[in-house]
Order: C-alpha cells, then structure tokens, then sequence
C-alpha cells in the first residue's frame, strides 16, 4: 500500500510541477537555440545573447524598467511603511476602518482598472505621460502590497520596545529610527522586493499610463511577439527569471541562516 | 547586612508628618471607554521609598504605573513628582525610567549599546557613556557579556540587562513591571535581595507592581494592595498581614479563619461576637462597627491552635472534626470542619521530629484562639 502511494505521491508532485514549470523551462531551453525559428532545435548557442547586447530598443526598455522599478519599489517602501505603521500603532484613529479599507483595496483591484482610472486622472489634469507616469502608478499599486508585508510584521512586535524607547528619552521619530525600524527591516527590506518585482513585470497599468519614451521591458517584449516571437525575446525573459530567482533564494537564505544563528546562540544561552 | 537591617527599621517618613511626599498621585482616575482602570485614587509616595503595588492582573496596578511612566494620561486627577505636576510632560522628559516586564530589550543591540542608549540620547559624551557603561554592567555582574545580543542571554542575564538599562540614566524613580515574573522561583528569591540592595545602595525610589504578595512582602516598605482601581489599604507588609482593614485585604495577603457573627460588646477591653450558633468569641482588637452590626472575627491559621482535647482555659474554642491534614515537611496544616460547616484551617510548625501524629482523620478536635490573635473586620 505504502508503495503505491508514494508512486502516486510522486506522479502528483511530477506532473504539478511540470505544469508549473514545464513552459518556463521550455523558454530558457529555446533561449539557447541556434536556430532563428523557435519551435526548431538546432544546436546549442548563445549568439541570441550577443545579439540582445546590440538590439537598442530592448536595452532601452530594460533600462527604463530597472529606474522605474527601482524608485517605484522604493518610494513604495517608504509610505507603505508609514501606512503599516499608523495601522498598527494609532488603532484608535477616527476613520481607521475606512483608511485600512483604502489601503487595501488596491490588492483586489482588478489591474485594468487601476491602470484606466490612473490615466483618465493624468489625462484630466494634463500631465505628461512618459517616466514619470508610470513610476506614480507603480506606486499606487505596489505600496499596499509593502503595508500588507510590514503590517503582518508589527503584528508581532512588542509596543514596549518603542515605548522603552521612550522611556529612556528618545522622541517618538528616534525611536522609530533606532529601534522600530532596525527591527522590522527585513520586512521593509521583503517589502521592496516584491515591489521590486510587481513594477518589473507589470505590462497591464504600464501600457495604460506610459507615454513614448518610456517603454518598459513587458511593453517591448509583449509588442514584439506581437510580430512573432524571436530567441532574442527568449534570451531576455531567461535573464529575467535570473535575476527575479537570485534575488529570491539571496532573500530567503538570509532570512534562513540568521534563523539558524539565532537558534543556535540560544541553546548556548540556555546552557550558561 | 546588619546596619541596613537597623537603617530599613528607622525608615519611616509616612509616619513623620512633616516628610515631604515625593510621588503624589491625587485623585487620579483612567478611564478606557466604558472601562474604569483606576478610580479616584489617592497615593503618596516618600523619596527612597520601596513601594509595591499588589493585586490581581486587572486591578489597574499597571496602568497607575504606565502614567507614572508618563504612557496613559490620567482622565482626572494630577501626579506631582518632588512638586511638580508631570501632565503634559512626554515620557522622554520625565525623570523617570521603567523596567518592563517583557524586558523590552532592543534585539538588534549588544548589552552594551542597550544599556548606553538612554545615555547616547541625553547627549552625553561618548567618554563618559562608556565609563557609565562599565560601572553599570559591574553593578549587574554582566561584565563579560557586554557584546553578547540579548537573545544571547539566559532569563536573569536579561532582567539584570533591563534592570541596568534603566538605573543607566540614574532616574529618580524606577518603575518596575513585574519584575521579577519571568524568573523561575530560585532565582526569584535571589534577585529580590539584589534588587532590594541596589535599592538601597543607589538611594533610589522604587515603585514595583507585582501580583505577587510575597515578592511584595519580602521587598517593600510599604504596600498599597489595590482592587478595582482603588487603594484598599497601604501600610508595611507586618501591619498588612496581622492589622488588615478589610476582608478583601486579609484574605489577598496570605490566608485568614473568618468567623461572622453580630457584635456584642465593644469598648476598650475589646470586642464581643456571638456566632449564628450562639457561641461567643472575643478579642483584644477594637471594633470599627456599630454594637448590634455583623462582623468578621479573622483569625490567621498559624495563630489557632488544634488540639484532641478540649483545651483548658481557653477564650475561644470551637469543636469539629478533623477534615483534611495537608503534611508539608516543615509544618502541618490541619483543616478542622465545625459542627455548622465551616472549615477552619489550623497550621502547627513542626519544631520537634516526630513521625505519626496524635490526630488523624475523623478525629473530634478542637480549634482555639488567643483574644489577641484576632482582629475584628467591619468590612
């Protein structure tokens, strides 16, 4: 019995896995292909690299994403972080529910939405579309997603840190520098990342409130395959995928060895 | 040990009347919504005083403590620290310092920047910081864990880190949170003496909330035991435990015999009950009741004595049965049911060895009482 239930056990895990990553690996697979055609396997090669190096208008886009993604995720940071903190700590403000409310609803909006309402909104007070536009909009929409993180972190955080603070004669605004925020860092720092991430491969409210000039990485490539799809689109993503999977396992093995650090000074402690 | 034994015996400045109180907490009330935390109370705290405030958790011991510490604002009523009115004035200006009961050590800092924090704030040269740094950890024999993190440390290492960074800034009251709750009963013990000492040595004033009366007992010179958010009574441990004001005190602090019954003569020979069952008792104690008034009669177990017999010329005796016998080494405790149900608890020391015992379970026993055993409670 055991036996047939392990086989079925690893055909599940198998065949959900597959269908998670059967087509991204596909796509770094192709990303190699010598052939121009990409469904022909043709040899292996990384001329499709070399030639991304040169192709002008995806470096452009790649440029534009990573200054955007980079301010965006960062501004994010900061007044997602203001608003966790005025969430949790000042639950007795009039209007909290409501405020709360508006902070998150962003998450559940559908990103069509958010994207035609944040253009009617520019086009109405007649701000140029470009970099900027897109940056305020990212904004918009990664900020609840950096409040959901570092909210669920202050859950957890012991108000008597801030208040001993206090106590000991730092203001409200020193105490927050030098001991809230050291603390909850690596949700701020979580935080950023997924921000990071939401801007870089958001195509939807990109499309709605960019304007020429500020053509991002997931406007190019969507409006290239349009013509048909090319290994040097392949050979892009593949180097996406890179750098969103670095930076994930980075994050997750900092948390996890300073987990283990952690536990290990304590059974010292315990033995003294 | 012996001359701060003879100095604690002469401190006194409640009884002095012309001591300058140091805390005044007048009238305070705090009120959360609906909810009453502190109600009216009236406290006066003298400079180098050990003071604790003892109750149950939701007796609004902590709260008194959190406006003290400057984190609630009272809804009525003023605190004065030395004379001066402390409303309005943030915790980071008071002149006071708490010591949390989580400890509220700050994670990402060693021992040492933990404890020269509050000094880093004031502006003090760095010098200096470290100089008071050394002396502290000396003070809490912490010296060489001064770069470990506190998650690095055990339970009490950590409480001497809190206790540290708190006198770290030499305030003029300590505020203490249950300071001791997180320790396990031996260290317990041992800490209270410390703490006591420190106190003493610093000449500091301490105002401690436990909920643990003998912490209490064991460190304060004085203890107010609070109930509801009012002040039931404040006196010495010794005066809380044998001259309780009310049932509720006598029976909070330690354990009480009560006997009700009507009272019958009053004067200053004394007090007379009849209980239900016409059995008079009396004492030496004075009544605060009107004669014709129900009372309680409390009588504390260590002070009844149980006997097999029928004791010769005592006062106040009362026959039962012998309920329950709880044996624990160094004393006995004997549960005698009476004849009208009530159980009356009588403790024996165990001064002499002996194994086996005259009375056992089901006996007929008898419980008595010295006049000056009792006290007399209207309340």
């Amino acid at each position: 019995m055991a036996g047939t239930w392990g086989r079925l056990n690893i055909a599940a895990l198998v065949l959900g896995f597959a269908f998670l990553y059967l087509p991204i690996v596909l796509l770094v697979i192709y990303s190699f292909n010598e052939s121009r055609l990409v469904t022909v396997w043709a040899g292996f090669s990384t001329k499709w690299y070399v030639a991304l190096l040169s192709n002008q208008g995806l470096m452009d886009a790649a440029w534009v994403t990573a200054r955007v993604a980079f301010l965006s995720a960062t501004v994010a940071t900061v007044l997602g972080t203001m608003a966790a903190v005025s969430l949790t700590r000042y639950t007795r403000f009039r209007g909290r529910v409501l405020f709360s409310g508006m902070v998150f609803a962003p998450l559940v909006m559908p990103e069509v939405i958010t994207g035609l309402s944040l253009l009617l909104l520019f086009v109405a007070i007649n701000f140029d579309r470009g970099f900027a536009t897109v940056t305020i909009a990212h904004i918009t929409f990664s900020m609840c997603f950096v409040a959901v993180v570092v909210q669920s972190r202050l859950m957890s955080f012991d108000e008597a840190l801030e208040e001993a603070a206090l106590d000991l004669g730092a203001t409200p605004v020193g105490a927050f520098f030098q001991v809230t925020l050291p603390v909850i860092l690596p949700a701020v720092v979580s935080g950023w990342m997924l921000a990071f991430t939401l801007s870089l491969d958001d195509l939807v409210i990109a499309s709605f409130t960019s304007g020429p000039g500020a053509t991002t990485l997931p406007m190019k490539i969507y409006s290239q395959v349009r013509l048909g799809v090319t290994p040097e689109i392949n050979a892009i993503c593949t180097i996406l995928i890179g750098v969103v999977t670095v930076g994930v396992i980075a994050a997750s093995l900092i948390t996890k060895t300073r987990d283990v650090q952690r536990r290990r000074d304590e059974q010292l402690a315990e033995r003294i | 040990m012996e001359s701060l034994g003879s100095t604690r015996r002469s401190f006194a400045p409640w009884a002095d009347p012309k001591a300058k109180p140091y805390i005044q907490i007048e009238n305070v009330t705090k009120r959360f919504g609906d909810f009453t935390a502190v109600d009216d109370l009236t406290l006066t705290i003298y400079e180098r005083e050990f003071f604790a405030l003892l109750g149950a958790s939701g007796c609004g011991k902590s709260t008194l403590l959190r406006m003290l510490g400057g984190f609630e604002t009272p809804s009525a009523g003023r605190i004065l620290l030395d004379g001066q009115d402390l409303r309005g004035i943030p915790p980071y200006k008071r002149p006071v310092n708490m010591m949390f009961q989580s400890y509220a050590l700050f994670p990402h800092m060693s021992v040492e920047a933990n404890i020269a924090f509050g000094l880093k704030q004031e502006g003090m040269p760095r010098g200096q910081i470290a100089e008071r740094v050394v002396q502290m950890l000396k003070l809490v024999k912490l010296e060489q864990f001064a770069a470990r993190k506190p998650h690095q440390l055990s339970g009490g290492q950590r409480q001497r880190v809190a206790l540290a960074r708190s006198l770290a800034k030499r305030p003029k009251v300590l505020l203490l949170d249950e300071p001791l709750g997180a320790l396990d009963k031996k260290l317990r013990e041992e800490t209270q003496f410390e703490l006591m000492d420190l106190q003493h040595e610093l000449g500091l004033t301490f105002v401690v909330v436990t909920h643990d009366q003998e912490e209490a007992m064991t460190m304060a010179d004085r203890i107010a035991i609070m109930e509801k958010g009012n002040v039931l009574q404040v006196a010495t441990p010794p005066e809380i435990y044998e001259a309780p004001n009310s049932r509720f005190v006598a029976d909070f602090v330690g354990s009480i015999n009560m006997f009700e019954g009507k009272l019958r003569e009053k004067g200053s020979r004394g007090s007379r009950i009849v209980r239900p069952d016409g059995l008079a008792l009396s004492a030496d104690a004075p009544a605060d009741a009107v004669v014709g008034d129900m009372v309680w009669m409390a009588v504390r177990p260590e002070k009844m004595k149980v006997s097999g017999a029928r004791p010769d010329n005592a006062v106040n005796s009362m026959e039962g049965e012998v309920w329950d016998i709880a044996y624990l080494g160094d004393m006995t405790i004997y549960y005698v049911k009476l004849d009208d149900g009530t159980i009356v608890k009588a403790s024996t020391v165990n001064s002499l060895r002996k194994i086996g015992d005259e009375l056992t379970w089901h006996d007929r026993a008898w419980v008595s009482f010295a006049p000056d055993a009792a006290v007399v409670l209207a309340r």
